[in-house]
C-alpha cells in the first residue's frame, strides 16, 4: 500500500487554512489573529517535537523509552485536567492523578495484552497512540466530573448539609450530585458512541485508511477504540467522584466550605 | 433527653486572609427540655452555636457537652441522628414526602414500608394530617415544606432540636403556625431546643430561655419574660430597642 508523501512545501500550502481563519477573526474584529498565529506555530513545533521522539521510540524499540514517554504522557493529562478545574483545593492533583492513570493503565492494559495481543507489550506503534488516545479521553472525563461535582454541591449545599444533619455520611449526602456527575462524564462518549461514522469519520479510522489499510480493518480498530474509551471514561470518572469526596469533606463528614468555591 | 452546655467555646473562621472570632469564648447551659431561644444582630454567631451541636462545624478552641460528653468525641453521624436541624430553607429532597421522611431511618437501613405508622404520626405532629405522602416535595408551599422538613427530623427522634431561622422565609401566618409546631414539638416530645431567630416576637413566643450574643460574645442569658420585662446590660437595652443590627 502507498501513500502520498506530504512535503514541507505542500505543508506551507496548508497553512492558508490559518490565514483565511485569519481573516474571519480580523472581518468580524475577534481579536484571535494572534491566538490563531501563536497556535499554528505551536502546533507546528509540538507536533514535529513529539515526530521526533517517536521515530526515536520506534527505532529503539526500548521498553523503558516507551515507559517514559507514556509517563509524561499521563502527567500532561494529570496537568491539563488540574487546570481546567475553577477552585482547586489541596489534594486535586492526587485525586485526578490516581483516577486517570487506573482508568487508562486498565484499559490499555485489556487492549493491549488482551485484545490486540501486542508482542512485545510495549511496541510503540501500537502503545503510544492507543495510550495517546485513552488518556486524552480520560483526561477530559476526569476534568468534566470533578467540576460538575464542585459546581452541584456549591449549588445544592443546603440539600447536601440537610442530609448531613440527618445522619449521612458525606458519600451518601452527595450521591445524587454524584450521579449527575458521572453522567456528565459518560454522556459526550456515549453521544459519540451514536454518531460514529454517520457524522464523521474519526480521525484514527482516517488516518488508517490514509496510510493504506482497508476500510473494513480500520473499523474494527475504530470500534475497538470507541469502546475502550466509553470504558476509560466511565472508570475514570467513578475514580474522580470517589476519591473527590475527600477534597470536599473533612473525615468527620464535615463540609469544606473552602473547597468549593463560588460557583 | 439532653442537656447541652457550651465550655469557653471559641470558632475562628478566616474571612478574606483575616481571622475572625466567630464566637468568642461562649459559656452556656441549656437544661434538658428547655427551648433556648438566641438573638442577635446578623453575622453576631448565632448560627454557628448551633452548626457546633451537631458538628456541621468543629470548634477551634472549647468544648461543646450533650450531656456531659465532648460532642468531638462522639461519631458524628451517631451525633447527628441524636442531634436534628432544621434549617431557614426547608432543603427537602427532590423526591416524594414519603420519601424525604423516611430519608433518615433509610439510612440506618430501616425498612421504608415498616415506617407507615410513623409517618402518619409525624405528619399528624406536623399538623398535615391529610398530606398524601406520594405526592412530590416540590409542589408544596414553602410554608408546608417547613413543616415536612420538621417532620423529617423528627422521624429520626431527635433528643435536640436545633432551628435555624426557620421562620424567616415564611409569611408571618405562617410564621405563627410553626412556632406552635415547636412549642408542641417541646411538650410532646420533651425534646430540648435551640432556636435561633432575629425576630424578638418570634423568640419571645417559642422561647424559655433568652441568650442575647453580639459580636460572638454572649451578652445576656436569662429568663424569657425577665429580658424582655428589663435586660441587665446596655446592649440587652439596645437590643430590645430595635438599636443593634
Amino acid at each position: 500500500m502507498e501513500y502520498i508523501s506530504l512535503s514541507y512545501t505542500s505543508l506551507g500550502i496548508a497553512v492558508l487554512f490559518i490565514v483565511s481563519a485569519m481573516a474571519v477573526s480580523f472581518r468580524y474584529r475577534l481579536g484571535l489573529e494572534k491566538d490563531l498565529a501563536v497556535g499554528a506555530v505551536r502546533a507546528f513545533v509540538q507536533l514535529t517535537a513529539i515526530g521526533y521522539v517517536l521515530q526515536l521510540l520506534f527505532v529503539s524499540e526500548k521498553w523503558y523509552y516507551v515507559a517514559i514517554m507514556l509517563a509524561i504522557m499521563l502527567a500532561a493529562a494529570v496537568k491539563n485536567a488540574v487546570a481546567r478545574q475553577s477552585v482547586q483545593p489541596k489534594g486535586m492533583f492526587t485525586t485526578l492523578g490516581i483516577s486517570i492513570f487506573v482508568g487508562s493503565a486498565l484499559t490499555t492494559a485489556v487492549v493491549i495484552g488482551i485484545i490486540l495481543r501486542v508482542k512485545p507489550w510495549y511496541s510503540p506503534r501500537y502503545l503510544i497512540p492507543l495510550a495517546g488516545s485513552i488518556l486524552g479521553n480520560s483526561m477530559t472525563g476526569a476534568a468534566l466530573a470533578l467540576n460538575r461535582l464542585r459546581s452541584d454541591i456549591t449549588h445544592r449545599k443546603p440539600e447536601v448539609e440537610a442530609a448531613l444533619a440527618l445522619g449521612a455520611t458525606s458519600r451518601q449526602a452527595v450521591m445524587p450530585m454524584i450521579r449527575d456527575a458521572l453522567k456528565s462524564a459518560m454522556l459526550p462518549s456515549i453521544s459519540s458512541l451514536m454518531v460514529v461514522g454517520i457524522v464523521h469519520l474519526p480521525g484514527m479510522m482516517a488516518g488508517q485508511i490514509i496510510a493504506g489499510a482497508y476500510p473494513v480493518d480500520a473499523v474494527k480498530y475504530q470500534l475497538m477504540v470507541v469502546y475502550m474509551i466509553a470504558a476509560a471514561v466511565a472508570i475514570t470518572s467513578m475514580m474522580v467522584v470517589y476519591l473527590a469526596t475527600n477534597l470536599f469533606f473533612t473525615p468527620d463528614h464535615m463540609l469544606k466550605i473552602e473547597a468549593l468555591g463560588s460557583t | 433527653m439532653a442537656r447541652i452546655e457550651f465550655l469557653s467555646v471559641t470558632k475562628t473562621r478566616s474571612i478574606d486572609g483575616k481571622m475572625y472570632n466567630v464566637l468568642d469564648d461562649v459559656s452556656v447551659a441549656i437544661e434538658e427540655g428547655t427551648i433556648l431561644a438566641i438573638g442577635g444582630p446578623s453575622g453576631a454567631g448565632k448560627s454557628t452555636m448551633l452548626r457546633l451541636v451537631n458538628r456541621l462545624e468543629s470548634a477551634t478552641s472549647g468544648n461543646v457537652l450533650l450531656d456531659g460528653v465532648d460532642v468531638s468525641t462522639i461519631d458524628p453521624i451517631e451525633l447527628r441522628r441524636k442531634v436534628g436541624m432544621v434549617f431557614q430553607l426547608p432543603s427537602l429532597f427532590p423526591l416524594t414526602i414519603q420519601e424525604n421522611l423516611t430519608y433518615g431511618p433509610r439510612l440506618r437501613g430501616v425498612d421504608p414500608s415498616s415506617l407507615e405508622a410513623k409517618v402518619r404520626e409525624v405528619l399528624d405532629m406536623v399538623d398535615l394530617p391529610d398530606l398524601s405522602p406520594g405526592r412530590s416535595a416540590g409542589e408544596l408551599s414553602v410554608g408546608q415544606q417547613q413543616r415536612v422538613a420538621i417532620a423529617r427530623t423528627l422521624m429520626n427522634e431527635p433528643e435536640v432540636l436545633l432551628m435555624d431561622e426557620p421562620t424567616s422565609a415564611l409569611d408571618p401566618t405562617t410564621s405563627k403556625s410553626i412556632l406552635k409546631l415547636v412549642c408542641d414539638i417541646k411538650s410532646k416530645y420533651g425534646i430540648t431546643v435551640l432556636f435561633v431567630s432575629h425576630s424578638l416576637e418570634h423568640s419571645r413566643l417559642v422561647g424559655d430561655r433568652f441568650l442575647l450574643i453580639v459580636d460572638g460574645k454572649v451578652i445576656e442569658e436569662s429568663d424569657i419574660e425577665a429580658f424582655f420585662r428589663g435586660p441587665q446590660t446596655e446592649l440587652g437595652r439596645k437590643f430590645l430597642a430595635g438599636e443593634l443590627k
